[in-house]
């Protein structure tokens, strides 16, 4: 079965069509890439698969469950994570508790008990920060936790944002270009990262991307958005060497 | 209800909404512009009414220059309250509740002080003969006042709306309001249309001040404040940003007033509580105003 | 935090607590009534203050709606806490409603009652006016506080109207004033510091990242305003048995600019700031008093001003805002360690004055 499916959503503003007819079939454990010029439709895309856009057509399909049109909250809570093109990280927080708060989506106490500073939520949260710290050490940010988020350079903002939507514990992860201003040193470890908590969390990631040595190092599968239509769709290689793709997007042979 | 009774009461709230209209102008252009709730624009209008009580009980001058100076100093003081109390805070890109709480200060401000400077008693505002006349007509009698206010108000208004539409002014005006930094980028001189548009709006604020104290003579420091609330709760019922939307607004809230306590005497209490029940109602319905466009934020 | 550094912060805290205790009972006994008076009020205003930074600095939403609140508290507590005898008295214009009339409960009770009372006003109210932003939601809650006000003349069979409420029992002292602002810092601390304070700070950080991480925005904003509307109507009630007096037009948005003023100047988002400066401006505020009535300095007398008070706060305000924008505190606390940090400083400064040669 199909991890997540999205079917032919269409998302409208107003006269605009940003998105026309997007259809996803993702399976576990798969990295898949979306690339398209800017402007194409692809953050949007997102955002109807997160709950921020309810789709004007179509729908979103979650192990089987119709998750189309619910709030961005209780699709993180069914397991679908996110980062943000524009990092949106807390910035007054520090790093710790920036990811501490993405385990609060899965608290079992009240408010009161939390106050009250009861057995129950004790334990809760001695445990949430025992992951919290797991999870930073894997991301190599433990020696910064206690630094505020909106200090830290932009490579670790990054790392951040993705060890937060990695404490909520997703089945899906979604980056919204998440190589954005990096290097070619930095790229190649970001590669082998998101393999790694691949690996490591099980996880199925869909990425936003429009450095390519990224994409067609990493992802097995490739959607190309353009205007709002899906233009290609394969494996890199079928990518690289579509016409319409080429013309639209990769142009003549660059860097990336 | 008799008919004439009737149209008694569609005049006064005519003319009411149209007072609340002058002053949710105000309110719509400042926020169009630097997205700012200017707190203090309610009070502006005490200050407008007590420079004209000043100007004829103290000065001796005549009724008609009392007025345009008021309207004249209003307009500085508008400017100047932008420039000590809003620019400082928005060159620092401070927080927007930063403005807001300053905005606050700042009406608190010039209530305190107009209280301290003119004291807390009722002041009978002079009005001219002119204005105390009543045109009677086939049993219906509509107070002069009644019918120079919506006509001074459709006025302004035109002109207003020439200014905004037909001229490179308002064309800066709205530039800035649609994007603030790329008006810059295009060369506007972006403090100098701010500054034009608090100058425009505490204008107008005054014309109706003076206008409320003519219809309402009894002045205090105070009478700025329920009015500026519910003229802010008219703009935004109107589509906050939206001129032509201030004036829907205003009159909206105005006609609705005084048409409730005419149809409902017993709720005559309630009916300061009427604009902010509309406030609700359209917040829940059509957050963005009966003519306002649907900003989205980008994600 | 190891364990024995938790069980260190406790001792101090109960330290604190303690002295606090035995500094009340003094006052209680030995200062005149006015000062008793102002105590009092600071520690409602400490209530108060907290009340609103838990939603403004804390949660990010600016809520302007704590005068309203207050009177919720503040009629309730009335209600319940003042003999039949004295509301016959009253409600001389038109009798009191029957079953409000024989309504009677100890001052514990009628605290609670204020604060749930206001609290479900607040939930009913806040629900369909949350989700608006920063500029729309501080008119609105505005609003409501205004309707409250109208609302309150116009009943007259259960508030009096505006005649208001006299001869309230005068409950409210020191040992109820400070006990209840101590249990409402202390469980703000708790909160606060807990996953569920991170969740609101997440909210004032950035709501859209917040709700991405799977928090609900629309039961994070009602907790927080909820709770805030209680303390509130405690602190209304505690008002209300302070005064012995109320009328509708006490509880007007003066009373939430003062609070305002307090929460920024303290600091939006801390706790020990909000502390010190309702007690600091509690204080001034009497102090300023002296303002309005005349100076006689010996050589010179200088004329009272009435209001000259309120211009001078106003003017605080908009000088706070413009150059002390984060407020003495900022989002930080006091903390013990801050205090001993500082101390062990000036003990080192001291120290090396005493021991460094002078020169020539």
């Amino acid at each position: 079965m199909n991890l997540l499916e999205v079917k032919n959503i269409t998302i409208k503003f107003g006269g605009l069509t940003a998105v026309q007819d997007f259809n996803l079939n993702l399976q576990q454990g798969q990295i898949v890439g979306l690339i398209g010029p800017n402007g194409a439709g692809k953050t949007t895309a997102f955002n109807a698969i997160t709950g921020i856009h309810k789709p004007t057509q179509g729908k979103v399909i979650l192990e089987g469950r119709d998750i189309t049109g619910l709030m961005p909250d209780k699709i993180t809570k069914l397991g679908i994570a996110r980062t943000f093109q524009n990092i949106r990280l807390f910035s007054n927080l520090s790093v710790l508790q920036n990811v501490l708060v993405g385990h609060h989506l899965r608290i079992k106490s009240s408010p009161l008990a939390a106050t009250l500073h009861l057995p129950q939520y004790i334990k809760e949260e001695k445990q949430m920060i025992e992951e919290t710290k797991e999870l930073l050490k894997s991301v190599k940010l433990d020696d910064v936790q206690d630094e505020k988020a909106g200090s830290l350079p932009y490579g670790k903002q990054r790392r951040l944002e993705i060890a937060r939507a990695l404490a909520t514990k997703p089945k899906i992860l979604l980056l919204d270009e998440p190589a954005a201003g990096m290097n070619p040193q930095e790229s190649q470890e970001l590669k082998e990262f998101i393999m790694h908590i691949r690996d490591e969390f099980n996880l199925t990631i869909f990425m936003i991307e429009h450095h390519m040595a990224v994409v067609m190092g990493v992802c097995e599968h490739i959607l190309v958005l353009d205007h709002g239509i899906t233009i290609a769709q394969g494996t890199p290689e079928q990518i690289q060497n579509d016409q319409k793709v080429i013309e639209a997007y990769l142009g003549v042979e660059t860097d990336a | 209800m008799t008919f004439e009774l009737f149209v008694q009461h569609l005049v006064n709230g005519i003319s009411l909404g149209s007072l609340y209209a002058l002053i949710a102008i105000g309110y719509t252009m400042v926020y169009g512009i630097i997205r700012l709730i200017n707190f203090a624009h309610g009070d502006i209008i005490t200050l407008a009414a007590y420079f004209v009580f000043f100007g004829v009980g103290l000065f001796a001058m005549p009724w008609w220059l009392a007025a345009i100076l008021s309207i004249i100093l209003t307009a500085i003081t508008g400017i100047i309250i932008e420039k000590a109390a809003y620019k400082p805070l928005r060159s620092k890109n401070a927080p927007r509740i930063s403005l807001l709480i300053s905005a606050i200060g700042v009406s608190f401000f010039i209530e305190n002080v107009s209280t301290v400077v003119f004291g807390g008693r009722p002041k009978s505002f002079y009005s001219p003969e002119i204005f105390k006349g009543v045109i009677k007509a086939g049993g219906i009698s509509i107070p002069n006042l009644s019918v120079i206010i919506p006509i001074v108000t459709a006025v302004l208004l035109i002109a207003l709306v020439y200014l905004v539409n037909k001229t490179v002014t308002g064309m800066s005006m709205r530039a800035c309001s649609k994007d603030m930094d790329t008006a810059k980028l295009m060369g506007i001189d972006v403090d100098r249309v701010i500054s034009l548009t608090f100058c425009i709006g505490s204008a107008l604020a005054a014309i109706g001040g003076i206008m409320w104290g003519l219809k309402y003579p009894q002045i205090h420091p105070l009478i700025g404040v329920m009015p500026g609330l519910k003229c802010f709760i008219a703009a935004v019922v109107g589509g906050i940003g939206n001129i032509p939307g201030a004036v829907v607004g205003g009159m909206l809230l105005g006609l609705g007033e005084i048409l409730l306590v005419a149809f409902l005497p017993g709720l005559s209490g309630y009916r300061d509580a009427f604009a902010f029940i509309i406030l609700i109602l359209i917040l829940l319905f059509r957050p963005t105003g009966i003519l306002g466009e649907k900003i989205a934020e980008k994600v | 935090m190891t364990n024995i550094m938790r069980q260190n912060k406790t001792l101090k805290i109960i330290g604190v607590i303690l002295l606090l205790g035995l500094f009340i009972y003094y006052a209680q006994n030995n200062l005149d009534s006015y000062k008793i008076r102002i105590l009092n009020l600071c520690a409602i205003n400490i209530i108060l203050t907290l009340s609103l930074n838990l939603t403004n600095g804390f949660c990010g939403m600016f809520s302007l709606g704590t005068a309203g609140f207050m009177a919720i508290g503040a009629y309730t507590s009335a209600i319940l806490t003042m003999p039949p005898e004295v509301k016959q008295m009253n409600f001389f214009m038109s009798p009191m409603n029957q079953h409000l009339m024989n309504l009677n409960a100890p001052f514990i009770v009628a605290l609670i009652m204020a604060g749930l009372l206001a609290a479900l006003v607040g939930f009913l109210i806040g629900a369909p006016v949350l989700k608006l932003k920063g500029d729309y939601l501080a008119i609105a809650t505005l609003g409501f506080g205004e309707i409250i006000g109208v609302v309150f003349t116009n009943t007259q069979t259960i508030t009096n109207g505006a005649l208001g409420l006299k001869g309230i029992p005068q409950y409210t002292n020191l040992y109820w004033g400070f006990s209840l602002a101590v249990l409402t810092i202390l469980g703000l601390m708790t909160l606060l510091n807990s996953s569920y304070g991170r969740a609101f700070k997440a909210i004032r950080e950035d709501e859209t990242a917040a709700q991405a991480m799977g928090i609900n925005l629309f039961y994070h904003k009602s907790l927080a305003f909820a709770i805030s509307a209680f303390l509130a109507g405690v602190g209304g009630a505690l008002m209300a048995n302070l005064l012995s007096t109320i009328d509708p037009t006490m509880f007007k948005f003066t009373y939430t600019y003062q609070i305002l003023l307090m929460v920024v100047l303290g600091g939006m988002g801390s706790i020990t700031g909000s502390i010190m400066s309702a007690t600091i401006m509690t204080i001034m505020m009497e102090a300023l008093r002296a303002v309005e009535s005349t100076i006689d300095l010996g050589f010179v007398t200088i004329p009272g001003i009435p209001g000259m008070r309120m211009v001078i706060f106003s003017i605080i305000l908009i000088a706070v805002v413009l150059f002390l924008k984060n407020g003495i505190m900022g989002e930080n606390e006091l903390t013990f360690e801050t205090l001993e940090k500082a101390i062990q400083r000036f003990q080192s400064k001291k120290g090396r004055e005493n021991h460094e040669p002078t020169r020539g």
